[in-house]
């Protein structure tokens, strides 16, 4: 472990009964890092984020924040703090009292705990509510006063579960866009749980993408979405989803044959791919174009049955023999119904994935 | 939600003055309301005669009652009933009325209820938010509890507080009364506490607060309505309770509702009715006044422990 390492957990393993619930993950995060736990419900993220806290304790395994085996540390005593995603205010202490009660029970003095207060105050702009009840506060004030909560604690770890899921949806961009700013201030280390891929995106510096207490793919937003690991990250990732072409990689892997379609596979951003007779062509909609000629080996003939229009872009939905393919058109260039049509594939940002191991090549 | 009226500005606002007010106006005398109405009548008589009769019978002398007419007002209101009833009337040694009962009762009451709810309430909070290996079990026995009648464990139970040494004491009745009371109470602080976001209690972890901490500074501040509940729950069911009373305690140390069954069937000398209709009514006085003083707090608190079980 390098000293700028934060958070590492070692083969954390937790089982439910007979159900297992993490299985031996391993995750290592760096210091000022902005780690983002992304997967669907019951993947487990919320749970390794609660291990994190100290809140569930593992089966097995380890879990070391700065260098300390904090496996059955207390919460209080990890050096982290955390947003949920009810806010969970103490409903019954002005917004003062909610700031100011860790540092209590932690014994500070209270001039210390007053200049916290308002440092967090004056960081979040809370500072006109602190003797408020959280009933008398909006989503988003209370969302922040949950995060001033973790500010004052002074810790180097914050830990957010789901912070903007109970926002509407113009709040939730402009907190998202807050949290953003508040770690560039701070720097601090900081795990964000969520559902949502589009704060995934936006705020991570790494994703963690989650299945069945596994975590699929841990890299770069742009990285997963351009390369991911596997079918899973891949459907999961983009919306709209990504097209999955079923075919089958002939000619020692320089082409994909798909229902009598040959696609080039040239210039191919990924390993050898060899001959395979089962094989998925993953296109985003946005690595597709239509033309009205074909090219051999660079397109797919395709006939146009919907489109979505919204706003700048359309969607296009066509079909290719079997497959349902979504293609991203600027909203001026639609095609018309029933228009048969060509659809040039970009092999470059394309990835193929091995039907039966799912994994990309 | 704010108040809406507010965000409206002033112009506009005394234009709304200058229309018709207030709800929506509705017919008084409709079938329904004959309906409604003449039902709650009805039921309303048939609840409040026997304590019309009780009171009336209580102000009367003797010589009134023995003219019958059980429903007619007193022609000569007198208080010596009940000043018998609390102060004179004799059961068995005592002559000191009820008055001595309803100190016994009060000195029961007081710590019966205190106990039995603190630790219920503890109960409840740990079976909801330090789940330990083998609550569910813990909590399974102890509703099952519940289920089992009194009179199988009475003679059990007279046998164990002999052997701690208090059977026959105030403090082995409201040993009773608190280990009686925990399963239902238990039943009800876990519902109520497990109808609390959970995610407060983490937060409040990390925050470095420990068990009695949450307990106090934020689970104890939120359950006011629940408390209130079980207050009413205990303090009208042992004051009430005659078999615990009269199995567990001595003469001198009976509870009010045993000495009022005493005074009532006493079977010696001329049926003093007036007395022993003051002497219900004075019994009965207690968790009337609980109920009076608590009736919305006690609704709200049912409705808040109903929510999720």
């Amino acid at each position: 472990m390098t000293a700028a390492t934060s958070i590492s957990v070692r083969d954390l393993t937790l089982n439910f009964g007979a159900v297992s619930v993490l299985k031996t993950l391993n995750l290592d995060v760096a210091e000022g890092e902005f780690i983002v736990l992304l997967g669907p419900s019951g993947c487990g993220k919320s749970t390794l984020l609660n291990c994190l806290a100290g809140l569930l304790d593992p089966s097995d395994g380890q879990i070391w924040i700065k260098g300390q085996n904090v496996t059955w540390a207390e919460p209080s005593e990890r050096g982290i703090g955390m947003v949920f995603q009810s806010y969970a205010l103490y409903p019954q202490m002005t917004v003062r009292g909610n700031l100011s009660f860790g540092l209590k029970n932690a014994k500070m003095p209270q001039a210390e705990i007053d200049k916290r207060v308002a440092r967090a105050a004056e960081i979040l702009q809370i500072g006109p509510l602190l003797d408020r009840k959280p009933a008398a506060l909006s989503g988003g004030q209370r969302q922040r006063v949950a995060i001033g909560r973790a500010l004052v604690r002074d810790v180097d770890v914050f830990l957010f579960d789901e912070p903007l899921s109970n926002l509407d949806a113009k709040l939730r961009s402009e907190l998202r866009v807050e949290i953003k700013r508040l770690h560039s201030r701070l720097q601090n280390t900081m795990v964000y749980v969520t559902h949502d891929q589009i704060e995934a995106l936006t705020l991570a510096d790494r994703i963690a993408v989650m299945r069945g207490g596994i975590i699929q793919q841990l890299a770069a937003p742009q990285e997963i979405y351009n390369r991911p690991t596997n079918l899973f990250v891949a459907g999961f990732i983009g919306s709209p989803s990504m097209n999955f072409l079923n075919g089958a990689t002939v000619d020692g892997g320089r082409a994909f044959d798909f229902g009598g379609t040959r696609i080039d596979l040239a210039g191919y951003d990924g390993g050898a791919v060899g001959a395979r007779d089962k094989a998925i062509l993953g296109l985003r909609p946005e690595h597709l174009t239509i033309t009205d000629t074909a090219e051999p080996g660079r397109t797919i003939p395709a006939i146009v049955e919907i489109d979505e229009p919204m706003g700048a872009d359309s969607l296009v939905w066509l079909k290719a023999g079997e497959a349902t393919i979504s293609v991203r058109v600027p909203v001026e260039r639609r095609p018309a119904h029933g228009a048969a049509v060509h659809l040039r594939v970009d092999i470059p940002k394309a990835s193929i994935f091995d039907a039966r191991t799912e994994q990309r090549i | 939600m704010a108040d809406i009226t507010s965000q409206i500005p002033a112009s506009a606002r005394s234009a709304l003055g200058s229309g018709p007010r207030g709800p929506k106006p509705r017919r008084r005398l409709s079938p329904g309301n004959i309906m409604l109405y003449g039902t709650l009548f009805v039921v309303s008589v048939y609840y409040l005669l026997p304590l019309w009769v009780m009171i009336m019978t209580s102000l009367k002398g003797m010589p009134e009652i023995r003219m019958g007419n059980i429903f007619a007002p007193p022609v000569e209101v007198t208080f010596q009933p009940w000043v018998k009833a609390w102060s004179e009337a004799c059961t068995g040694l005592n002559c000191d009325g009820l008055s001595r009962g309803f100190w016994n009762s009060v000195q029961i009451l007081i710590p019966s209820v205190f106990f039995s709810i603190i630790v219920a309430s503890i109960n409840g909070y740990a079976l909801v938010n330090w789940r330990f290996k083998g609550s569910d079990i813990f909590f399974t026995i102890l509703i099952f509890g519940s289920f089992i009648p009194y009179q199988i464990m009475l003679y059990p139970i007279v046998i164990l507080l002999r052997e701690m040494g208090i059977y026959g004491t105030l403090w082995g009745l409201v040993l009773v009364h608190t280990i009686f009371g925990m399963p239902i109470l238990t039943l009800l602080f876990r519902n109520y506490f497990s109808s609390l976001p959970e995610e407060l209690f983490k937060a409040a972890r990390v925050d470095g607060a420990g068990f009695w901490g949450i307990y106090f500074r934020i689970m104890l501040p939120m359950s006011l309505p629940i408390f209130v509940v079980a207050i009413i729950l205990q303090v009208t069911g042992i004051w009430n309770d005659f078999l615990f009373g009269v199995v567990y305690t001595k003469p001198e140390l009976y509870p009010m509702t045993v000495q009022l069954n005493n005074i009532v069937n006493s079977v010696q000398g001329v049926k003093e009715y007036n007395v022993n209709m003051a002497a219900t009514l004075l019994t009965g006085l207690v968790p009337l006044i609980v109920y009076f003083a608590s009736g919305k707090l006690f609704v709200r608190g049912i409705a808040a422990g109903a929510v999720k079980g």
